[in-house]
């Protein structure tokens, strides 16, 4: 922690599917400007955290809060007004509209009107180097595009806190290097949170200043990437996997 | 590939000189037309209008209506009924046939959002909406029950043009439909470049992304409902004061609502220009195979009184199945490419 007062804090938050606990009484903090990461083994319960946390579903205990606000069990275009934006893990663009519309839905929500959203969803496009393609249909764009059109749509919600679900997976080590830059500068330049989900690890350790790590619905342990890496725990829970 | 969005693109300078030049064709109508083909180009404007109006639902927000022949009927009804009883003129009648079609579209869509009916689970709950208005007029005396309602017209009334009473020369009707689809169009171009086609379309794409990105999805598609379930209701209005009959297994039948779907399927859902484009086909062409038929009743090719009612909507439906499989987004698109109708470019 910075000593700054929490952005986001998750508390006691616990999440069952028909009997199987997702989530476990987590409990976890972001400080604002922070840069935080969620990792751990598939089905630790990463997205189902992210899920809760942007309003798809309510916890069945605990809270979620962004600054002063309860935010838990809101409905996630009121968690979106409140100042989350997020990705989805599986992509999900407006297939029939151009990547140019898809960011202009996003951009709507603090604009005026559909000429001020545009211009700001130009913005967004450049900044994740998509302006080439602001006239094709997002049906077909690559996979690196679509992850990249993921972020460009969240971040033209003005959000406070950016909840990433794994948005450089797939792309090549150089893209994910300028994506690392790409967040990292946002974050200088305009304040913004980030709490991300990532299975590659070149981007973890590049970009987050602390690391949670979920398994089987708990947090096992937290603290910054050199600490984590180092952490018995954490290495007995990724064993065999060589991602770490 | 052109696709449906696209289409709200500028037109090229060759879309809009064969704009204008259809344009004036239909204008001049009347002049070169006889009563019969007034008819017809009357009912083609007429279905354009409605299929605009089930367009906006499905093509752009994404909801599929089977029933949308309760709106055109509780517009029809309301303002046949205002004016026989109190007297009220359809300029004015129009405002609560609006009203009671988009308080129906409200309720019916309420009850499908918040239960989350999607899909084809909604096309069944409108259905039956439809179906269950019809029982119920089918039982109200005053409305004519099984009976029909009629529209008092004298003979004087088939001349002049009275358009605060709907009542005139076919020529009146006719340019009052064209008026009414051509607004339609006008407002559907408008409606789909501002934040709300915007975020139809989002809803439409990918609902549970719309929602994390701020759009109150309950919200929009109530809109969608009610600009749909407003603009049949118009279309209602002028039904009745052109038919001057109201029989609720008519105007409440499911074929009507299919019909008001097959223009816009042919022509291409989600486009502007598609639904009445569509229409223009198959009205027509509907009415060749009816006249086919009878020229070869009577020429004694087919026995005279072999009944062929299905005949034309057998038709249809093939055509329909040729379009889904061969031009599923539609004829406009494709017209539009081949004879480079609209301007190219990324911007809309």
């Amino acid at each position: 922690m910075t000593g700054a007062a929490p952005l986001l804090r998750i508390a006691g938050v616990s999440k069952s599917f028909r009997g199987l606990r997702a989530l476990n009484d987590v409990s976890f903090d972001v400080a604002e400007r922070e840069i935080a990461a969620l990792i751990g083994p598939n089905g630790a319960g990463k997205t189902t955290l992210f899920n809760v946390i942007a309003g798809v579903f309510p916890p069945d205990s605990g809270t979620v809060r962004l600054g002063d606000a309860d935010i838990t069990g809101r409905r996630p275009d009121r968690i979106c007004h409140a100042g989350i934006g997020r990705t989805f893990q599986l992509v999900k663009p407006f297939a029939q509209m151009t990547v140019l519309e898809n960011v202009t839905v996003a951009a709507l929500h603090g604009a005026r009107g559909v000429a001020e959203a545009r211009a700001s969803a130009r913005f967004f496009l450049e900044l994740l180097e998509l302006d080439t393609r602001a006239g094709q249909h997002a049906a077909n764009l690559t996979l690196p595009d679509r992850k990249r059109l993921e972020v460009a749509r969240a971040l033209a919600t003005g959000p406070r806190l950016l909840l990433l679900d794994e948005v450089m997976a797939g792309l090549r080590p150089s893209e994910t290097d300028r994506m690392v830059a790409t967040l990292r500068r946002l974050r200088d330049d305009t304040g913004l949170t980030i709490l991300l989900i990532e299975h590659v690890m070149r981007a973890v350790m590049a970009l987050s200043e602390r690391i949670a790590v979920l398994h089987h619905g708990e947090k096992i342990s937290e603290g910054t990437p050199d600490r984590i890496v180092r952490d018995p725990a954490v290495l007995e829970c990724y064993l065999g996997d060589h991602e770490l | 590939m052109i696709r449906p969005g696209d289409l709200v693109r500028p037109l090229s300078p060759a879309g809009v000189w064969l704009g204008a030049l259809v344009l004036l064709v239909l204008l001049l109508l009347p002049y070169w037309g006889g009563s019969y083909v007034m008819t017809v180009a009357t009912t083609v404007f007429y279905l354009a209008l409605v299929g605009q109006s089930w367009n906006l639902m499905l093509g752009f927000a994404g909801l599929l209506s089977i029933g949308h022949a309760l709106f055109v009927g509780i517009g029809a009804y309301t303002s046949a009924y205002l004016f026989t009883a109190i007297g009220l003129p359809p300029v004015i009648g129009v405002l609560p046939a609006i009203a009671l079609a988009v308080l129906m579209g409200l309720l019916m869509g309420y009850l499908g959002f918040r239960f989350a009916i999607g899909g084809v689970y909604f096309a069944l709950l409108t259905i039956a909406f439809a179906e269950l208005v019809r029982i119920v007029i089918d039982h109200v005396s005053w409305l004519g029950a099984t009976e029909g309602f009629f529209l008092q017209v004298s003979e004087a009334d088939r001349h002049g043009i009275d358009l605060v009473n709907l009542r005139g020369a076919p020529e009146m009707y006719y340019y009052l439909i064209m008026a009414l689809a051509l607004g339609a169009l006008v407002l559907c171009r408008y409606l789909l470049r501002s934040r709300l086609g915007y975020y139809w379309q989002a809803i439409r794409d990918d609902e549970s992304a719309a929602e994390a990105l701020g759009v109150d999805v309950l919200r929009y598609k109530m809109y969608a409902v009610a600009i749909s379930s407003g603009m049949a209701g118009v279309a209602g209005v002028f039904y009745a004061f052109y038919q001057n009959s109201l029989f609720p297994e008519i105007v409440f039948n499911i074929e009507r609502s299919i019909e008001a779907t097959l223009g816009s399927i042919v022509g291409g859902v989600g486009t502007l220009f598609g639904p009445i484009f569509g229409t223009f086909i198959l009205t027509p062409l509907g009415e060749i195979v009816t006249e086919a038929i009878d020229l070869l009743k009577h020429w004694h090719v087919i026995d005279p009184e072999t009944k062929l009612d299905g005949l034309k909507l057998l038709v249809w439906s093939f055509i329909v199945v040729l379009i889904v499989l061969f031009k599923p987004n539609g004829l406009w698109p494709w017209v539009c490419e081949k004879l480079r109708l609209i301007r190219p470019g990324e911007e809309r």
